[in-house]
């Protein structure tokens, strides 16, 4: 069973086309790159594979779901998206983001230790989100996906803001979802960067996928 | 988790940032007790005059002030934080009611603290018990964070937020600040609160039942 598949998909903002037809298949198991460069529409496709924006053109499915029906809101606890910006609430502490986001999704905030533990950030419970630096907070929003593991997980330029050791977090959270009979799909501007993580690497140029 | 569960998480979320940023009791609440204290200075020696506006000018600074409570930063979501709690699945209905709750305590503290400076400084008539005056007031400061609530989804990420939310909140607080003054003044004149309680009971069920009908609506747009 396919975990994506679009069909001619497109998807215009305002009077913009930001993706002019997408034909794509994402199996279980699969680890997709997607390579394009600045506005080419790549965090636009994630976010229609993530569900959250409608197609206003074609057609596509995501675990099952027809995109731009309600079918979408029973499948959305099963993708996982960390995207440019951290989903962090600067008020509270690093612990405190992770065990709201666990038990909003029904995971046990006991596992919140091991995670952060896992992402080498177990002395920094405590710590404010807002005073903690760039990359940990990308660790964090990381540490999100191996908390909810999702079946689907899309990555906008996972490798921006971290270092070589939290390249490491992005792999055990691609292996976690293949494993488990998920897809995976990074976005990057530059292919070189995706090539060692993925099984394939298409390009998104203007909206479409070229190659 | 429960609809009920999320809408625990939410409030229990928004009133911790609150305790950590402190944007209402460090700023809110003092200056909404200088725009009180201001307004008897302003007057001058006309005691009789500021003694009959002290309740509406407690209203006119609880509205004005409230709405800076409801529409406070530590109240709002980005489009990456409403994008990770889509995908958490969560009930939007339940992240607005959730918010209005932790709204409402913050507000309800906030009356609580101006009351007793406007009885100081305005020396009002009060009435002879002022027990039943409390059903109306938090009744009002209900419907006051479900409206601004309301207008901060509304109005998220939009440029023009800071104009535009004052001006969809001000029509629907009406029959809320006229419930919650004139119950004040029929007790002070010995006459019954009930049509005032069932004007306000009736906003903030008409405000619970829009938001009930466009919370998912108002997520779809905004992701």
């Amino acid at each position: 069973m396919p975990i994506a598949r679009l069909n001619d998909l497109r998807l215009q903002l305002g009077r913009t086309p930001v993706l002019a037809g997408v034909d794509l298949s994402l199996e279980e198991g699969e680890r997709l790159g997607v390579a394009g460069p600045n506005g080419a529409g790549k965090t636009t496709l994630l976010a229609v594979l993530a569900t959250l924006k409608s197609p206003t053109g074609g057609a596509g499915e995501v675990l099952g779901a027809a995109l731009g029906t309600n079918e979408v809101r029973a499948v959305r606890p099963r993708i996982g998206w960390s995207g440019h910006q951290p989903a962090l609430y600067d008020e509270l502490t690093i612990g405190e983001n992770l065990r709201h986001v666990a038990r909003l999704a029904g995971v046990g905030v006991e596992s919140v230790a091991g995670v952060l533990e896992e992402i080498g950030l177990g002395g920094a419970m405590e710590r404010r989100a807002a005073q903690s630096s760039n990359g940990m907070r990308r660790r964090v929003d990381l540490a999100r996906l191996l908390l909810t593991r999702p079946q689907l997980v899309l990555l906008d330029e996972a490798q921006a803001g971290l270092d070589a050791d939290a390249g490491i977090i992005v792999d055990e959270i691609c292996r976690r979802a293949v494993a488990e009979g998920g897809a995976v799909v990074m976005v990057s501007h530059d292919a070189g960067l995706l090539t060692d993580r993925v099984d394939r690497v298409v390009r998104l140029v203007d909206g479409s996928l070229v190659g | 988790m429960s609809f009920w569960g999320q809408v625990r998480e939410f409030a229990r979320r928004d009133l911790l940032a609150e305790r950590r940023a402190g944007e209402v009791v460090s700023i809110v609440v003092p200056f909404g007790a200088v725009a009180l204290m201001a307004f008897p200075l302003a007057l001058g020696i006309d005691t009789p005059v500021i003694s009959r506006t002290g309740p509406a000018m407690f209203w006119v600074v609880t509205f004005l002030f409230t709405m800076q409570i409801a529409l406070r930063h530590t109240a709002s979501d980005a489009s990456h934080h409403r994008a990770m709690l889509a995908l958490v699945g969560i009930d939007p209905f339940a992240r607005l009611v959730g918010r209005s709750i932790a709204s409402t305590i913050l507000i309800w503290l906030f009356m609580a603290v101006m009351f007793p400076v406007m009885v100081l400084f305005y020396s009002p008539a009060l009435p002879p018990t002022w027990l039943p005056a409390l059903l109306p007031a938090a009744l009002a400061g209900m419907g006051l964070a479900q409206i601004g609530t309301l207008a901060a989804e509304v109005t998220t990420g939009l440029q023009a937020r800071s104009t535009l939310a004052p001006l969809l909140v001000a029509p629907l607080a009406i029959p809320l600040l006229i419930g919650g003054s004139q119950a004040l003044e029929s007790l002070v004149r010995g006459s019954g609160i009930l049509p005032w309680v069932l004007l306000v009971s009736a906003t903030d069920l008409a405000l619970a039942v829009t938001a009930a009908l466009i919370a998912h609506p108002m997520e779809d747009a905004a992701l």
